[in-house]
């Protein structure tokens, strides 16, 4: 059976004054029905960029330059945006940091679920109405018949974001891209709402993918992590044995660096240097700068090898099995 | 420890601020609230000398705002701050004392981009008369050294660093002032995971070597932690639990507390683990209408009819802490 997306070598830039940007660099990934996969990395890996470029929605002077996307075994990437349209939402839906993103101010909620589900069928008043409030109802919004008369600014941040949540699911996708979708919200809305999702992921077969720069968060709704550093995945596996024992010196260092792993009021493990400008990265792995493993190896670039069962990385010394 | 800092039943009071959604609704006639909002509600905290004090709650519960009283910066409409027994606030409401400096969540927007990093730092010293025009070059070193950052930076723009880097440059400039206190308000949070640690690190060492008071004010409940010796926590506009950090993340004895510790996520090593949230029921109510009695009774698993008609008042428990509930849990 062929995975519901398979992503192969994908490559995205955007043009500026000091010359191209390779804002994602060779990204290939995976994804089954049903599976939800986290997206890791520091702010301008390439994380939502990536997101965007699945969608078809990099917008000029941004442009893929390369590599595949399949989307249940057909090819999205050169789709004409009239396709592209069908696809997203439809097959395809996003879920963003800000709500206000996908929420327009001046129109009542029961309106802008109602033209989200005409652009992709013909329904009538009264069924999109039934229909919206049963999926407001589904990602917890007491009173949801009632709610849609509302307009985006009578709900709470929280709830605004139940509320593109919900507009993402309407059209019953096989795959939502989730961008940061708690990062703004308070840890016991985001509590909630993690739950939420994968208990929708379960019941209705979404795949996902999450992307956050919060490792806690991903380890705990996403089965698979992937990890990008400098517009590439440089790790790749299940979600708690990357944690456990991860193989990048990169994500070892991430790891690291968490206060739980130091005893309170003493020194954290910190990775050195700073967050690399995509624009002057060295020949070879774009870690080096930063890296007490590296040696003259390390300035051709890694492949991306896979070891053992479904752990992948992007580096010429990974940290080997250690006693746990 | 005699306190430093003495924070007497402050509150602050604001008039509505409109988001740009509510804009255009009040534009379109639409009924929008414009009750006040009392975004810190007679609050009372000591803060000790060489201490850390963590202040961690949701976002709107008033944590910046009790911070920004606390550095001097807004007036509160009640209540008193003192600094070693006197007001830090002047009969014209502005502030009289260079020893509390603030360190503000974004690095981007608290550097002046068009001016170069040497005068950043020592603009205030000079004008405050804290070091000769002459003396400025070798003194502004001495705090670029002490936060890490190259001499040279001086010499630089605030767009020449990258985030953490900025943040370093925040620190000196506010070090720079020679303060006994600092207010550090989420100095973290905007800054990549990877440096974030730096930064910790950074004020963990300043704290060793110059002895600075702090309050550490975060939403990351991971990293208050980490740097506090005492924590308070907040709900919307009050205190509602107080006491030395480890205790308090041990065994919480405010509701509220417990149920914001267990809706942090946690780092999930062990595939055969499942993750269980035990989320707080409701939402965050709106600050504009708290609920009556305790603020978190419509959300409270222990509430009993009296939670909805009085408001528990901060009572002592063992160990130096205290909490406001009717019903606290054993700590
Ligand atoms: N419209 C654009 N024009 C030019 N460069 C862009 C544009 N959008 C993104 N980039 C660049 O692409 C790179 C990757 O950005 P991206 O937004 O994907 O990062 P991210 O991992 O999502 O970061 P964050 O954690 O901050 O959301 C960055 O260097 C960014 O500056
Ligand atoms: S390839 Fe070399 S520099 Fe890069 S992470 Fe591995 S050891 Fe470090
Ligand atoms: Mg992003």
């Amino acid at each position: 059976m062929s995975p519901l997306l398979e992503v192969r070598d994908l490559k995205t830039q955007f043009a500026t004054r000091n010359g191209p940007l390779k804002a994602v660099d060779g990204v290939s990934f995976t994804l089954a029905e049903g599976e939800i996969i986290g997206l890791v990395g520091e702010s301008g890996s390439g994380k939502s960029v990536t997101g965007f470029s699945l969608l078809g929605l990099v917008d000029p002077p941004g442009r893929i330059t390369g590599g595949s996307v399949k989307l249940m075994g057909r090819e999205i990437v050169g789709l004409p945006p009239s396709d592209l349209r069908k696809i997203r939402g439809r097959e395809i839906s996003m879920v963003f940091q800000d709500p206000s993103a996908t929420l327009n101010p001046v129109l009542t909620i029961g309106m802008q679920m109602r033209l989200a589900l005409e652009a992709h069928e013909r329904i009538g008043e009264a069924a999109a109405r039934e229909r919206s409030a049963a999926v407001l109802a589904r990602v917890g919004i007491p009173d949801a018949a009632r709610r849609l008369d509302a307009h985006p600014h009578q709900f709470s941040g929280g709830m605004r974001q139940r509320v593109a949540i919900a507009i993402a699911l309407l059209n019953r996708p096989r795959l939502i891209i989730c961008d940061e979708p708690t990062t703004a919200l308070d840890v016991s809305i985001q509590a909630q709402i993690l739950t939420e999702m994968r208990s929708l992921a379960e019941e209705s077969r979404t795949a996902m993918i999450w992307i956050s720069h919060d490792l806690a968060t991903v380890s705990s709704i996403a089965s698979r992590l992937l990890v990008m550093y400098a517009g590439r995945i440089i790790e790749e596996g299940p979600v708690a044995a990357v944690l456990r024992q991860p193989r990048h010196p990169y994500t070892a260092g991430l790891l690291a660096s968490l206060p739980a792993r130091a005893e309170p009021g003493t020194d954290l493990v910190q990775i050195p240097g700073s967050t690399p400008s995509l624009f002057d990265l060295p020949p070879g792995c774009a870690f080096q700068p930063r890296c007490s493993y590296r040696t003259t190896e390390c300035g051709v670039m890694p492949d991306f090898m896979t070891v053992g069962t479904g752990r992948s990385h992007r580096c010429h010394h990974p940290l080997g099995e250690r006693p746990a | 420890m005699s306190a430093l800092i003495d924070v007497r039943a402050v509150s602050k009071r604001f008039a509505p601020r409109l988001s740009l959604g509510e804009k255009i609704a009040v534009r379109l006639g639409q009924p929008i609230e414009t009750r006040t909002v009392h975004a810190v509600d007679g609050v009372s905290l000591e803060i000790r000398k060489g201490e850390v004090l963590g202040l961690v709650g949701e976002s709107g519960c008033g944590k910046s705002t009790l911070g920004r009283m606390i550095a001097g910066i807004h007036a509160p409409n009640d209540g008193t701050v003192t600094l070693d027994g006197a007001p830090i606030l002047g009969a014209d409401g502005r502030k009289r004392t260079t020893r509390i400096q603030m360190i503000f969540q974004d690095p981007f927007a608290s550097l002046d981009p068009r001016i170069r990093i040497g005068e950043t730092i020592s603009e205030g010293p000079i004008a405050h008369r804290l070091v000769p025009r002459a003396g400025a070059r070798a003194y502004v070193e001495t705090w670029l050294d002490a936060v890490g950052l190259p001499r040279d930076a001086a010499d630089r723009f605030p767009h020449q660093f990258s985030g953490g880097q900025r943040q370093r440059i925040a620190i000196a400039r506010a070090l720079a002032m020679q303060p006994d206190m600092l207010v550090c308000d989420e100095p973290v949070a905007s800054l990549d995971v990877s440096i974030q640690a730096q930064i910790v690190n950074l004020f963990l060492k300043l704290r060793r070597d110059l002895g600075l008071t702090m309050l550490f004010i975060s939403h990351d409940l991971g990293i208050v932690r980490h740097i506090s010796d005492r924590i308070a926590i907040m709900y919307l506009g009050r205190i509602v639990e107080q006491g030395p950090t480890e205790a308090v993340y041990r065994a919480p004895a405010h509701p509220y507390t417990r149920a914001l510790l267990d809706s942090i996520p946690k780092l999930v090593t062990d595939s055969d683990e499942l993750v269980t949230f035990r989320p707080i029921s409701g939402e965050l109510p709106s600050p504009l209408a708290p609920p009556s009695g305790c603020h978190f009774h419509l959300r409270c698993p222990k509430a009993q009819p009296m939670c909805r008609d009085a408001i528990p008042p901060r009572t002592a428990i063992t160990g130096s802490r205290d909490v406001a509930c009717h019903f606290p849990l054993e700590a």
